[in-house]
This record gives C-alpha cells, sequence and structure tokens, in this order.
C-alpha cells in the first residue's frame, strides 16, 4: 500500500470519528414531557426546551422567584406543547427575562419536580421588529 | 423639515453602483476576448465604468454616514441605529450595526481592492476585474432596495421611517420625526467596535483576491500562474481575518458578559473556519512554489475558502442561525439572495475547476517522509480537519432547516457544552499542528534524512524539555494534557525560534515570516491553555447559606452578592461594594451617582454638592456638570488583602429598555494574570418599591431604628441658604428646618437630613432619600409640648450588587502571541510581494 493511500484513510478515519462524535454530541429540542421521559431512562443529557414563561391574563410574568442570595432563581415555563414546569437557573435572573417573547432553556430535570438549565438563551422583541415609535413631541 | 435629498441621493447611488458593476463585469470580458487592436479601447472603458462604480459606491457609504451624523431621523437606518447623545467615534459603530451597513463597508474595501488590483497588475488586470466586478454586482443588490412585482431585491438603509413604521402617528403626520433615535447597542459602544468590523471585512473582502486570480488563472489556462500573484493575497487576506478575528476576541474579552474570549458561538465559527482554511491554501501554495505539488490541493483551499466566507455571512445574515447564536442577526429577507451569491460562485468554481481538472498539472513523484512536503501536506490536512471538525456542528440548524424545508421533522440541537464540545478536539488538533510546525520547519530549510533529523532536533528538543518543565513546575501545571500542551507550545517556540536566529543571523530577515508566525502559534497554545484552563473564578458564594434542595450543593455558585459597604471574603480577597458611580467629563475617575441629580437634557446633571479630587474642587454645589453616557454606572469595588487597599475596580452596567443588563468588566491588569470583575444583576434603584409607612418620635440627641440601623437624631438646624430648597425658594416669613440624621452602615457614616417647612400655616415636608441604605425619611411632624419629631419612613433594600470574578492567568502570553503571529505574516506578504512585482517588472506576468 502506498504512503498516500494510509493518510487518506486516516483522514477518512478522523472525519468519520468527528461526525459520530457530532452527531453523539449534539443535543436535541424536546419538549417538557419527552425529557421526562429521557431523564426517568437515565438519560441525564443536556436537552433544550423551547417555550415562554408563563403569563397571567393581564400578561404578568408569574412564577418567578428569586432566591434570598440573588444568585439564583427558579421560574415557570410553559413548553411549546403547552406543559408547564418549574425550572431552576443557577444565575441571577437576566435583566430582559420577564419581557422575553421566547426563551430557550439548555439543562436536564434534576429529579421529577424540576428541571434544571444550565443555559437560558432569550429571544426579545427585536429592534427591527419594534414599530411604536415613541410619539412625544413634534 | 424632512429630508429625503440624501435618501434619494443614497438609493440612486446603489443603483448606479449595482449597473456599472455589471457593465464593469461584461467589458473587461471583451477587453479579454478582444482582438489586440480593440484592447486598449476596451481596458479604457472597462476602467471608466469600474471607476463609476467606486465613486458610486463611496457615494453610498457618504449619504448613509451624512444621515447617521446629521441625527436625520426620518430615516430608519438613522432612527434605529443611533441617537444624539452618542459621541462621533460611535457614530461610526452605528454605520455598520445594521447589516446594510456592513455590506456597504464590504462593497467599499471591494473597490479599494480593485483599484489596487487594477494598478498592479497587468496581464491579470481583465480576469480578475471581471470577478470582482461580479460579486460587486451581487453585493450592491443586497442593499439595492427595489422591488419588482413581488420580488423585493435588497434591503435599502435609506428607507424612511414612516414607510416601514405602523405607529399610528404616520397617518395624522406624516411629516413626523422622532426626537431622538433608540440609540446604539451599548455592547457595540467600545472602541475596539469602531475598527473589528473594518478589520474583519476588509478580511472577508480580501479573500476574494485569490479567488479572483483562481478562477483567472483557470479560464486563461493558466493553471499555475496564478498562484505568484494570488499568494502575497492569500497571506494578507489570513493576516487580516486573523486579526479581525483577534479583535472581536479582545472585544468580547474586554466588554462582553460571556467571561472570556471565545465562546465558540457559531458567528465566531464562521470567521474561524474560512481563516483556518486560507492558512492550509497559503502552505499548500507556498510548497506549489518551490516544488511543483499540492496544486490542485491549493485550488480546492482557495475555492473553499472563499465559499465559507460567504457560507459564513449567510449563516450569520439568514437568520437561520435563529436561536442558536447569542448575535446572529435578524432575517431582512436577504438570505434567498445571500443563498444565490453563495451558489453561483460555487457553482461557477466547481464548473471551471472540472473543466480543467485534466489540464492541471501534477506531480507523480510520490512525496518522502523526509521531504517537506510531507510534513506541510500533513499540516494542511491538519487543518482542513478542524475546520471540518467546527463547520458540522455549526451547521445544524442549517441541517435542520434543509429537513423541514423537505418536510421532514428534525430536533438536532447544538452541543449542549459548546466550548467543552470544540475544546476537546480543537486543542488536540492544535497540538498536532504545534508539533508540525516545528518538525516542518527543519524540512522547508534543510535536506533532511533519517539521521540528519535526529541531530538537528536533538538540541530544540532538549531546550524545549527544560523549557516546558520551568513553565510546568512555575505555573503548577498538574493536568497531564495541559502538561502536553505545554510540551507541545515550548517545542514549537523552541524549534522555530532556533530557524529564526539562524536566519537573523544570516542577515535574511525577510524570510522568516514563517518561523515568527509559528512561535506565535506556540505562544497563542500556552496562553490559550492557562488562561482558559486555569480561569479561577473566585466569586465563590462562602456566605454559607444553603437551600433546601441537597443537589444545590454540587452546583457552583460562581456569583456572589455583595451589600454596599458590607467586607464580604472570597479566596484571597476581602471585597467591598461601594455604591454606583458615573463617569463625569472632565474629571479624573469616577463621581459618586448621589452626589448627582439628573436635569432634563442628554447627559446633563447638577452637582448636590462639591465634587472634589486630588485636593481640587472640580465642580461645586449647583454646578451643572456633563455625565459620560448617563446610562452607564460603574460600581465601585475595593480589594483588600490583610486589610490594605490593593486595587479598586469600576466594572460597568445599564440597565437598557430593549436588551435588559449590558454590563462590561472590569479588570485588574498584571504581567502575569488579570483578575476579571463582571457584574451579573443590579438593584432597582432609580425606582424602588418603597414598603408602608412606619414612624418613630425621638427627641434631638436620641436614637431608634430605622430598617434596622441604629439611627442617630443628632439635632436639629434652621435653614437659611435658599438654594436648598431648591425649587420651593425661601420666602419672607418662612421657617424651615432641617433634622439630622446619621446612621453608621458599616465603616460609612450616612447623613439623611429630611426638611420641614412652614409657611403662613402651611407645612411643607421635603423628604431625603437614601439610596444606598434605602431609606427614605420625612419629617411627618414636630412636637412642640413635648420637644420631640415624628419621623415618617418607608424602606426598600441596601444597594447591592451581584458580581462574578474570575482570575485569567498569562493572558498577555495569548496577546502577545497573536502579535508576534501577526508580525510574521506581515514579513511573508512583502518577501511574496516582492517576488510577484519582480517577475512582473520582468513582463512575465
Amino acid at each position: 500500500m502506498k504512503k498516500g493511500h494510509i493518510i487518506g484513510l486516516g483522514i477518512i478515519g478522523v472525519a468519520i470519528m468527528i461526525i459520530i462524535t457530532s452527531i453523539g454530541d449534539a443535543s436535541t429540542y424536546e419538549s417538557f414531557s419527552t425529557a421526562k421521559i429521557l431523564a426517568t431512562n437515565g438519560n441525564d443529557n443536556a436537552i433544550h426546551v423551547v417555550g415562554e414563561l408563563k403569563k397571567s391574563e393581564y400578561g404578568q410574568v408569574v412564577g418567578l422567584e428569586v432566591h434570598e442570595d440573588k444568585t439564583s432563581f427558579t421560574f415557570l415555563m410553559v413548553d411549546n406543547n403547552g406543559d408547564e414546569q418549574q425550572v431552576y437557573y443557577n444565575e441571577p435572573v437576566p435583566a430582559d427575562f420577564a419581557r422575553s417573547e421566547q426563551v430557550v432553556v439548555i439543562g436536564s430535570f434534576r429529579n421529577e419536580e424540576l428541571f434544571v438549565a444550565d443555559k437560558i438563551l432569550m429571544k426579545c422583541p427585536s429592534k427591527y421588529q419594534e414599530t411604536d415609535v415613541k410619539s412625544a413631541s413634534l | 423639515m424632512m429630508n429625503t435629498f440624501v435618501g434619494n441621493l443614497g438609493h440612486l447611488m446603489a443603483i448606479v453602483a449595482f449597473v456599472t458593476a455589471i457593465i464593469t463585469a461584461f467589458s473587461y470580458y471583451n477587453y479579454i476576448k478582444a482582438p489586440e487592436l480593440e484592447k486598449a479601447s476596451w481596458k479604457r472603458f472597462s476602467r471608466i465604468t469600474f471607476y463609476i462604480h467606486a465613486v458610486a459606491s463611496v457615494g453610498i457609504a457618504i449619504s448613509l454616514f451624512e444621515i447617521i451624523y446629521n441625527h436625520r431621523f426620518e430615516y430608519f437606518y438613522a432612527y434605529s441605529h443611533s441617537s444624539k447623545a452618542l459621541p462621533v467615534h460611535y457614530m461610526i459603530s452605528s454605520f455598520w450595526e445594521g447589516q446594510e451597513g456592513a455590506f456597504i463597508l464590504w462593497i467599499f474595501w471591494n473597490v479599494v481592492l480593485g483599484i489596487i488590483l487594477i494598478h498592479t497588475n497587468k496581464f491579470w488586470e481583465g480576469p480578475v476585474m471581471v470577478v470582482f466586478a461580479l460579486v460587486q454586482a451581487f453585493l450592491v443588490s443586497m442593499i439595492l432596495g427595489v422591488v419588482i412585482g413581488d420580488l423585493k431585491i435588497g434591503s435599502s438603509p435609506f428607507i424612511l421611517l414612516r414607510d416601514i413604521s405602523e405607529a399610528p402617528i404616520f397617518q395624522i403626520n406624516p411629516e413626523f420625526i422622532p426626537q431622538d433615535g433608540t440609540g446604539l447597542n451599548p455592547l457595540l459602544q467600545n472602541i475596539w467596535m469602531v475598527i473589528h468590523p473594518p478589520t474583519l471585512f476588509l478580511g472577508y473582502a480580501s479573500t476574494l483576491v485569490p479567488f479572483a486570480f483562481l478562477m483567472g488563472g483557470l479560464a486563461m489556462k493558466r493553471y499555475s500562474e496564478w498562484v505568484r500573484p494570488a499568494l502575497p493575497w492569500a497571506i494578507f487576506s489570513a493576516m487580516i481575518l486573523g486579526m479581525g478575528i483577534i479583535m472581536g476576541a479582545y472585544w468580547a474579552y474586554v466588554t462582553l458578559n460571556f467571561g472570556g474570549y471565545w465562546n465558540w458561538d457559531p458567528v465566531e465559527n464562521a470567521v474561524y473556519v474560512p481563516w483556518l482554511i486560507m492558512v492550509a491554501a497559503i502552505h499548500t501554495m507556498i510548497t506549489y512554489k518551490k516544488s511543483s505539488t499540492a496544486l490542485k490541493t491549493s485550488i480546492v483551499l482557495v475555492i473553499a475558502s472563499f465559499i465559507l466566507v460567504l457560507y459564513a455571512t449567510f449563516l450569520v445574515r439568514s437568520g437561520v442561525l435563529g436561536d442558536s447564536s447569542v448575535h446572529s442577526f435578524t432575517d431582512l429577507g436577504l438570505s434567498g439572495q445571500l443563498l444565490i451569491y453563495m451558489l453561483f460562485f460555487l457553482v461557477i468554481a466547481i464548473f471551471l475547476s472540472v473543466k480543467e481538472w485534466k489540464n492541471i498539472p501534477t506531480s507523480d513523484r510520490e512525496a518522502s517522509v523526509y521531504s517537506r512536503e510531507f510534513w506541510i501536506f500533513i499540516g494542511a490536512t491538519t487543518l482542513g480537519l478542524m475546520a471540518f471538525q467546527v463547520i458540522l456542528p455549526t451547521s445544524i440548524p442549517v441541517y435542520n432547516a434543509i429537513v423541514e424545508g423537505l418536510g421532514g421533522i428534525s430536533n438536532m440541537a447544538p452541543p449542549a457544552d459548546q466550548v467543552g464540545f470544540y475544546t476537546k478536539f480543537q486543542l488536540w488538533f492544535a497540538v498536532a499542528l504545534a508539533l508540525l510546525t516545528g518538525v516542518g520547519q527543519y524540512f522547508w530549510w534543510n535536506k533532511m534524512d533519517k539521521h540528519e533529523l535526529k541531530n538537528s532536533l536533538v538540541t530544540p528538543y532538549i531546550i524545549s524539555m527544560i523549557l516546558a518543565a520551568v513553565i510546568i513546575t512555575l505555573g503548577k501545571v498538574y493536568d497531564i494534557s495541559y502538561i502536553v500542551v505545554v510540551l507541545a507550545g515550548a517545542f514549537t517556540i523552541v524549534a522555530n525560534g532556533s530557524i529564526l536566529i539562524k536566519l537573523i543571523k544570516a542577515k535574511t530577515f525577510k524570510l522568516a515570516g514563517g518561523s515568527l508566525a509559528h512561535v506565535g502559534l506556540g505562544m497563542i497554545l500556552i496562553g490559550v491553555m492557562f488562561s482558559s484552563g486555569y480561569s479561577d473564578t473566585i466569586s465563590i458564594n462562602m456566605s454559607g447559606m444553603t437551600y433546601k434542595k441537597d443537589w444545590e450543593d454540587d452546583l457552583n455558585k460562581q456569583n456572589v452578592l455583595l451589600w454596599i459597604n458590607k467586607p464580604l471574603q472570597m479566596k484571597d480577597y476581602e471585597v467591598i461594594y461601594r455604591g454606583r458611580h458615573k463617569k463625569v467629563k472632565g474629571f479624573p475617575g469616577y463621581v459618586k451617582a448621589d452626589l448627582l441629580e439628573s436635569v432634563d437634557g442628554i447627559n446633563a446633571a447638577v452637582a448636590l454638592q462639591d465634587i472634589d479630587a486630588k485636593g481640587k474642587t472640580y465642580f461645586s454645589r449647583g454646578d451643572t456638570v456633563s455625565i459620560v453616557l448617563e446610562e452607564n454606572s460603574y460600581f465601585k469595588v475595593e480589594y483588600y488583602q490583610e486589610d490594605d487597599l490593593k486595587f479598586t475596580l469600576f466594572p460597568m452596567s445599564q440597565p437598557n429598555p430593549t436588551m435588559g443588563l449590558i454590563s462590561s468588566p472590569d479588570s485588574k491588569r498584571y504581567l502575569s494574570k488579570d483578575l476579571y470583575t463582571h457584574v451579573s444583576a443590579i438593584n432597582d434603584y432609580e425606582d424602588p418599591e418603597w414598603k408602608e409607612d412606619q414612624f418613630e418620635n425621638s427627641e434631638p440627641g436620641g436614637q431608634f431604628f430605622m430598617n434596622d440601623f441604629v439611627t442617630n437624631f443628632e439635632g436639629t438646624e434652621l435653614i437659611s441658604d435658599p438654594q436648598e430648597l431648591r425649587d420651593l425658594s425661601l420666602q419672607e416669613g418662612d421657617v424651615a428646618i432641617r433634622a439630622k440624621l446619621s446612621i453608621m452602615d458599616n465603616d460609612v457614616k450616612r447623613l439623611i437630613e429630611p426638611m420641614f417647612l412652614i409657611r403662613d400655616n402651611q407645612v411643607g415636608k421635603i423628604a431625603a432619600i437614601d439610596s444606598d441604605l434605602g431609606i427614605k425619611v420625612e419629617i411627618d411632624n414636630i412636637l412642640p409640648e413635648e420637644g420631640k419629631f415624628v419621623f415618617k419612613y418607608n424602606t426598600y433594600q441596601k444597594d447591592y450588587v451581584v458580581m462574578k470574578a474570575s482570575v485569567k492567568p498569562f493572558i498577555n502570553v495569548l496577546w502577545l502571541g497573536t502579535i508576534i503571529m501577526l508580525f510574521g505574516f506581515c514579513t511573508a506578504i512583502y518577501r511574496r510581494y516582492d517576488e510577484f512585482t519582480k517577475m512582473r517588472n520582468k513582463g512575465l506576468e
């Protein structure tokens, strides 16, 4: 076998390894119910759940509890299937949190009751969509 | 008055630029095909149209800047990206905050590069400029803003606010112009953001040059001659892209709350990948010039680097990344156009290469293991694999979009722990690269065989082992994988350093680009290893507070809550938060926020007390001062060791109405480490929710509790200075009195002085608010018969800050390494450009 072939095979081998690990390490988008099933089956890999904060009929965020030292908090989130879930986050409340239109939590169920987020991504009303021009003074 | 002229001018310029780009491409094509006699006139015509294009492109940029600079908020672009409070250098950042401005920047750089190429090339002018003009046509189409039927081409930055806003005000008054814009994203209000985007876009633009030479070479059947003129540009491109990446990383380090310089965010990956491929291309091109191998590899790599830049643009700007990136742009409806742009050049490049593939010269010689070609090829392959490993997971959202576009369902998400995921590959690839550069350089400069290799590598090997041992011992590196990194880094530095010394001794410094860049690589590797691997979060919560949930103990609480004036032990330091401060024009340092009261006007405030620094009074009471961006607060944090004040940091934070809390860290810089402090949450200071009224009776000299603070009622005072009552002013027959309350908050004495005014049988109560302590006090009544005062008070909470602090060791090694690497690139550019001009002047190209 020529050296070129060995190198070629080596490259292909590494590339395949990269693809397999990428697929293996890729997370998934789940709902809270499927995430719970994963957790009860002993799979504690971090997954993504998309949803929004639970709001009262007046549009007020409900269920946001900041812990005493202000470095962590829990909140209620409703996923895209409409399931409600309490989520814990080990960081201070991001300041625009209550205004977010959509939140993505990345994490897993730590016990039956509580979903622990390692990371939260928020989609806030973007500048680009902002159409309410302040009509203060002319 | 609404000014529609500038916008129309800008829009016209965009159309002119678009049309002239197409004409230029067409006429340069004719110039190539024309018989010898007609060439001169086609060339003249092409150049003229390109110059018109150049003028129009600059005109677009000037029109847009005019709109921002003159605060023309009738335009959407100025309204949404700028505001009156912005200083001029940040207006420049506003220019490219929006996507349209970024495209204009890109167009501008292409124009500059095009003009340079016209004047530095003879033979290549025609083919290269055809490619250039085509690219320009695509880029200008992104900002064209022309609507034909249902088809919208490009998003114009010159659109009027009233044309896209649905605000009812425009139905009442179409001539309405907002008073102020919504401002620039505060994260971009940083000096690095003024220079980082232009650098990055010059990098983007410059990847076109080697690609254009290659396309020209294939079309003109000059399969190998394109390498010489393309090489200096490829190195230039890698240098500028690298510089752009580093500036972005540095910006992230000094302003972002991600807490680091590199986060493996899709937006960062999108630039890193083309850079890796461009670096690989440089290496194979150099090999080709030396020994006529690897030409085909070079062709593939040059095409890949250009297409990957377009792919990066597509990823970032089409909205496909969606929620997987913290800072991708929203879709402006350009995704289709971007896709066509990318596919157009991909198809052309593949078509030309496939068509000419069998004509491209190759070398049948099998590269020996003892040849430099072999080692460089392995190096280029490693770079390619690194790029592949990053681009694959970054493209997961694209994969989902394709599957969903075909009607399927895909729930793949990017890796949850991005940093961990990418690092575990990139680190080992980087180690391999470091070793390869060390060995490769020896092969490059010497004819090698087994015996010689051993001889020449022994000395650098021993020296690097010693160096690594010193670093490992002093830096306390006990993790096995980090030890390997140090070894590899040290070996690169020593091996390339010894070559560098030889070259300098031989007075051939201009050949030293490669070894310099590789020394830089070694330093980057060691710097990254220390600053990331040994980054130590010192703000561990040691308050002893635990919650009911047992598993919470495992979680690292990386933030601490600091109450104002209350010391807290944080690893080796005792820290005290001392309240929020403002930056004031013409004042050294920061001014405590409660010494200032905001008044009408942009960034204006009035001093409530004399403001001194270093024994000099800068402002007297009642002076109007001008704050540097009043939304920004600086949180004074003192660091003590053994009761000695070691240093004070002022991390910045701004509660932003559209973006939430925007924080920028402050760092204590040492030569060997940085101590990095970042604000993660703040108190609602401006507008607290006061609790219910409470009352307390006391006589002067008495003592009582307010919000758990021991309060001393020191006495009362008649007020004679009318200025003190401000709006109310003091009139004839008025009696105004002040109660002096004092509170000791740890080591700070706070004075709270509510006032009471009697005027014609009526009373006025002027409350005193201490935002630091969270107390509002009023004199509710005076009971003369008992000699007592009734105080009404409300409480909130003491001011606090939640912050994170970490130590990043040897981060300066990383920055120094990047500078050395860039310097190496510059040296190489000089050498390769010199070679090209010599050949050109001989009339060979």
